[in-house]
């Protein structure tokens, strides 16, 4: 066993933050490694770096004991290195065979000689054991085989060691479950992988060695088969986490949601809520469970005005909202946090204050005169950085400068702080590290416990059925079925999923 | 008191961080420029010298500078006002025309009225004009999602040649190619009429209103709400959406506000210098100079004063740099490279790389203290 990748005492700052800190990191032949740690302790940066996206401050890098420079990706994929970014860089109108060649085109005279390229990715895709469809057109595949094509794309290049940053975060658990067996079969075949995830259970199931890093510094590398899914966690977050969700017996009221015969259509035209019924609660958290794409987001955005109803009611605490503009709803007591935090949640180029008060920047109390408030402004979200323990190095830096899960904390903080009657949580911990994430459920809770209802939309199984009172499954449009969290199992989840119905029972 | 003196400060600061980088692109280009000058045989600091003086060498210069300043920061405004909320008003020169032809209209039909009234009416008009014509812009990219670049330039032509149309027929002064000039009480007062100093300058008041518009401006964007409505459209319209913003009708606002400072500009320059308006044969240049003005300040309100006179000083001591012998081309090379350096962030991003050095240090020195 020896190593192909050697980072040693590399060093990377940022105005303000210290991304990476004496970093040693040895990559064996043939193993998967996962890097693991909190949101902003800096493993896109040290990838950045391998990748030469980022020159380091200091250190060196070794590549199978040679010591490199790696002053810009090309340099990283002359050496075998090849990186798929957690946002795919493809070209959509492209078809698949197209996208991967693109660059290194195989010609035939002056053109695209078409046949040697679909030839070569059907050949690379037999060996490697990834199957795609070297004709079809990328906007037309789902996520998961687009990432089999980036995957593909780095192996067209060459690449020896693999750099995956977090992969499963936008997959459902079946791709997951591929993608898995896709990176035994990359390692069986003597590539190295390095990967990116905060699911402990995936790195539980996938990885052979953990290098965990905190603020910037490594604490300590783990063989995978001598460590367990809590000791990984404390050393990764400083402190111990509760991976089980607990919380008391839910006092429910009256309903504050109710939703009939809606239905609504996609951004295509197409009908993507087929009729639906749905109540939630006050003191509830109902969960709706369903394989991406099955009108979940459709839903939601009807919900929130964002998207039009074409027919059928939502109606919040007695009062009808169907089809009232986003901030009238907003106004009526909805709190939502999107799905999509850099597309909808956050304006990116605005300072973390100008973002605490998006939704609300009418409300009196941060009005004086003809203007805004702007020093109550800054004074309000830094309470709410307090609170809800944002790391930045102030309120005035811009969002974009956050790390993701620290961008999430901020969407959450500004939408509880309004003390919606309802709350709708879309994809509430995407991206977020296992401490977030207590943090993430800790607040939902509360918010159930403190009477409002809550909404929750998950692709996570593991997570609607820890949160919910009632899970309700999307299929194709429709509620398949609604059944109560505590008497249901995720195979019975799976079956109705995929559009089973689950045997009646209450 | 300790909120206001907070409140300068943070429009200092603001206003300091934006316009740094443009301004250090501009001592740049004038070395480049002197070193091109240099090359072509010449003396730069002869040019420079020669440059500085016509603009700026007396009282009736710096006035005849500050007359082109004002209707550079209008329209400057005006483009950065758009840019603002996501928009290319390549449109300001259309709403100028409209400006000045609805002034001249107003400054000539009524008579009698006090000035202040007439004045004020007149410089109205010119607005509003300005104001409506890049609404329809606005709406027209809010109702059918047309390109308001496209649309601003078809809008531009049809204002040059209504304006030439009305001019030629209701406001045509008989047998002469411009309109009927404006009444005595609708002229802007101009500073010769109380300063001897000023005496050969046609300087007058809307200097001093262009400022003004230039602070309200500011005001507006940056501490209202319309104001963070309109730059959070202009950033991201889909969380704009999402935080109950209506993208739509801001698009349309923003277009108008922007017009308004265009029309203003059209507006101003009829009542305070030309009085009348004259056929056009082609169009003014103005709009299109105030999208330099605004490139090179950012689009930041009060960077746009200072960037406004830039351009001011150039224009009018350019033809100055003849008499040393030197082509008054090196004029538009040097207003070339200024905006070739700023549109290339050139200076920006040499300038962020040693600052972030520098507060690392700091950071870093701060976090072994503690
Ligand atoms: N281009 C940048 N400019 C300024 N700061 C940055 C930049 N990139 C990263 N940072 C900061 O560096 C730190 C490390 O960020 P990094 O993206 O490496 O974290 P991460 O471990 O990948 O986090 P996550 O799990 O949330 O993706 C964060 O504090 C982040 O705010
Ligand atoms: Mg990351």
């Amino acid at each position: 066993m020896s190593a192909v990748i050697e980072m040693k005492g590399i060093g990377k700052s940022f105005p303000g933050v210290r991304a990476n800190d004496n970093i040693n990191l040895t990559v064996n032949e043939g193993e998967i490694h996962v890097l693991l740690g909190e949101n902003g302790a800096g493993k896109t940066t040290l990838m950045n770096i391998l990748y030469g996206l980022y020159t380091p401050d200091e250190g060196e890098i070794y590549v199978k004991g040679k010591k490199v420079r790696i002053s810009n990706p090309n340099v990283a994929i002359s050496l075998g290195i090849g990186m798929v970014h957690q946002h795919f860089m493809l070209v959509p109108p492209f078809t698949v065979a197209e996208n991967i060649v693109l660059g290194l085109e195989p010609k035939k005279g002056l053109s695209l000689d078409m046949e040697k390229a679909i030839a070569d990715v059907e050949e690379l895709s037999k060996k490697y054991e990834l199957k795609v469809d070297p004709g079809a057109k990328i906007q037309d595949i789902s996520v998961g085989m687009q990432q089999r094509v980036e995957i593909l794309k780095t192996l067209y290049r060459g690449a020896e060691i693999l750099i995956l940053d977090e992969p499963t975060a936008v997959l459902t658990p079946q791709e997951i479950e591929e993608l898995g067996v896709i990176l035994k079969s990359l390692v069986s075949q003597g590539k190295s992988i390095i990967l990116i995830t905060h699911k402990l259970k995936e790195v539980m199931s996938m990885s052979d060695r953990v290098t965990i890093i905190r603020r910037g510094k490594v604490i300590d590398t783990l063989k995978t088969s001598e460590t367990t899914m809590e000791e990984l966690a404390e050393k990764m977050v400083g402190r111990k986490v509760s991976l089980n969700v607990e919380k008391a017996e839910a006092k429910v009221g009256n309903p504050v949601l109710q939703v009939k015969g809606l239905r609504a259509l996609d951004h295509r035209g197409i009908e993507a809520v087929k009729g639906i019924d749905l109540e939630v609660r006050s003191g509830e958290i109902l969960g709706i469970a369903g394989v991406d794409g099955n009108g979940q987001n459709e839903l939601v955005q009807a919900i929130t005005g964002l998207n039009k109803v074409e027919s059928g009611e939502v109606i919040l605490n007695g009062k009808n909202i169907t089809n009232l503009t986003p901030k009238e709803i907003t106004d009526s007591g909805v709190g939502y946090i999107p799905e999509d935090r850099h597309k909808r949640g956050l304006v990116l180029n605005f300072s973390l204050y100008e973002n605490s008060i998006l939704g609300s920047q009418r409300n009196k109390k941060f009005k004086k005169g003809m203007g805004l408030d702007y020093r109550k402004i800054r004074e309000y979200s830094r309470r709410l950085i307090k609170e809800f323990d944002v790391r930045t190095p102030n309120e005035r830096v811009n969002a974009r400068s956050l790390s993701g899960g620290n961008q999430q904390k901020l969407i959450i903080a500004r939408e509880l702080d309004r003390e919606p009657s309802l709350l709708i949580a879309s994809q509430p911990t995407r991206g977020l590290d296992v401490g977030a994430i207590e943090f993430v459920h800790q607040r939902l809770i509360e918010q159930r416990d403190k009477g409002k209802a809550v909404l929750l939309v998950s692709l996570e199984l593991d997570e609607i059925m820890d949160l919910s009172d009632r899970i309700a499954v999307m299929y194709d449009g429709k509620i398949v079925g609604i059944v109560n969290a505590r008497e249901t199992n995720e195979f019975e989840l799976g079956i109705m999923m995929a559009g089973g119905k689950s045997e009646e029972k209450h | 008191m300790e909120s206001r003196m907070d409140e300068i400060k943070s429009t200092l600061r603001n206003t300091i961080k934006e316009i740094l980088y443009p301004l250090t692109a501009i001592i740049v280009s004038f070395i480049v420029g002197g070193i091109l000058v240099y090359a072509f045989g010449n003396n730069p600091f002869a040019a420079y010298k020669a440059l500085f003086l016509g603009a700026l060498g007396d009282l009736n210069k710096l006035g005849e500078t500050l007359v082109t300043t004002t209707t550079l920061i209008l329209t400057g405004l005006s483009v950065a006002f758009a840019y603002r909320c996501g928009l290319f008003n390549i449109g300001a020169e259309g709403q100028y025309i409209m400006g000045s032809v609805a002034a001249v209209w107003v400054g000539w039909a009524f008579q009698g009225l006090p000035s202040i009234l007439h004045v004020t009416i007149t410089l109205l008009a010119g607005a509003l004009a300005g104001g409506i014509w890049a609404g329809i812009v606005g709406w027209l990219k809010a109702k059918v999602g047309s390109h308001e670049v496209i649309n601003s330039i078809m809008m531009n032509y049809i204002a040059m040649n209504l304006s030439n149309y009305l001019i030629m027929t209701a406001l045509n002064e008989p047998g002469k190619a411009f309109s009927y000039e404006v009444a005595p009480t609708a002229k802007l007062w101009r500073f010769a009429e109380s300063f001897e100093q000023f005496k050969y300058s046609r300087l007058h008041i809307g200097i001093i209103i262009a400022i003004i518009i230039a602070f309200i401006a500011y005001y507006l964007l940056n501490k209202t709400i319309t104001g963070y409505e309109i730059r959070a459209v202009g950033f991201n319209p889909s969380a704009s959406e999402y935080g109950g913003i209506n993208v739509k009708r801001n698009i349309v606002l923003a277009m108008v506000i922007s017009g308004l400072f265009s029309g203003l500009a059209g507006g101003i320059q009829t009542a305070g210098v030309q009085y009348r308006v004259n056929n056009l044969f082609g169009l003014t240049g103005y709009g299109f100079d105030g999208i330099s003005v605004a490139l090179v300040a950012n689009n930041n309100p009060i960077g746009v004063l200072l960037s406004a006179f830039l351009f001011g000083v150039l224009q009018k001591g350019g033809p100055m740099m003849q008499i040393e012998g030197i082509p008054k081309e090196v004029v538009g090379i040097i207003q070339g490279i200024i905006l070739l350096f700023v549109a290339s962030n050139f200076v920006r991003i040499t300038v962020q790389r040693y600052k972030e050095n520098k507060e690392i240090k700091s950071y870093m020195k701060k976090e072994e203290v503690k």
